[in-house]
């Protein structure tokens, strides 16, 4: 069991998140100019890491806010919770 | 008493008596309340400062905590969320939608959503903490914080109202009578925890 970090409430228990997925894929500017590959990628398409991994929760049975965490796909030790919009903190290389 | 054309647990209103175990746990439904869902960008003065003077209650911008203004509540929900409890018969939602007209907030009356359950005494930690993953250690959670969480499954919102503990859990309507008995049953070993221990003594 996960113990996660909202960046609002704190420490909680993992029971009361949602993942999201992965974090920081941008929707394309113009939806029209893509063909079906290049639309398929930005819908299906996920790095799906063994190791570092930024992704999407959700405190959906607490105060129901989206943020991002970096967590190791391996260990799932997460290392970093920051709030939609605020920038990533930097890439972790070593450790997996 | 709660009005048995509104309120979920009215034919529980026994049940959730007979449960109690002195000296250590009492749980009853208390009566209905109106509820008020507030959403609105509390940094803008105009919203956080006319809500202020309109219920004379300053939005607790604190995550999780409890602002009470001779017994209208604040419940913080999220940063732009609060829930405002006030009596059953109360003018809240029109003097809010009349203070804050013009504004990009939204007033939503969300009485019907849930009844509130009052759970006190010594073992009332420990009871919520049997299927509610919250750290209610003192240490952490104390009076005029609330949480939302889970209790065994069902959506939870916690209030501590003071150190006995005496907590108030809101729970959905449709929940309500799934929680108040996983409740009762819970509370159950306490009867004969108690007994066991007179019985030594
Ligand atoms: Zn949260």
């Amino acid at each position: 069991m996960l113990l996660i970090e909202c960046p609002w409430c704190g420490p909680r228990d993992e029971v009361e998140f949602r993942c999201g997925g992965e974090a920081h894929i941008a929707r394309p500017q113009d939806p029209d100019a893509l063909d079906d590959a290049a639309w398929a990628d930005y819908v299906f398409m996920r790095t799906n890491p063994k190791g570092w991994h930024r992704e999407r929760w959700c405190h959906s049975q607490g105060c129901r806010r989206w943020f991002n965490v970096r967590r190791s796909t391996v260990s799932h030790e997460i290392t970093a919770v920051y709030k939609m919009g605020e920038e990533p903190p930097e890439a972790e290389g070593s450790a997996q | 008493m709660a009005d048995a054309k509104r309120s979920p647990l009215a034919f529980m209103t026994s049940a959730l008596a007979e449960a109690e175990v002195p000296d250590a746990v009492a749980l009853r439904e208390l009566s209905p309340r109106t509820q008020i869902d507030l959403r609105g960008e509390v940094a803008d003065p105009a919203f956080a400062g006319t809500v202020e003077s309109a219920l004379r209650l300053t939005l607790p911008r604190t995550p999780n905590r409890v602002a009470d203004a001779g017994g209208l509540l604040a419940l913080w929900l999220g940063p732009d969320e609060w829930l405002l409890v006030g009596p059953e018969a109360s003018d809240l939602e029109a003097r809010l939608r009349s203070a804050l007209s013009g504004q990009h907030v939204a007033i939503t009356d969300v009485s019907a959503n849930r009844t509130v359950l009052e759970l006190g005494g010594p073992k009332a930690r420990e009871i919520l903490n049997k299927g509610c993953p919250l750290d209610l250690d003192p240490r952490v959670f104390g009076p005029g914080q609330c949480a939302q969480s889970i209790l065994a499954r069902a959506q939870l919102l916690l209030h501590q109202r003071d150190i006995e503990p005496t907590y108030h859990l809101y729970v959905r309507g449709s929940f309500a009578f799934y929680a108040a008995s996983w409740l009762i049953d819970a509370m159950k070993e306490y009867r004969f925890a108690k007994r066991g221990g007179r019985r030594e003594r």
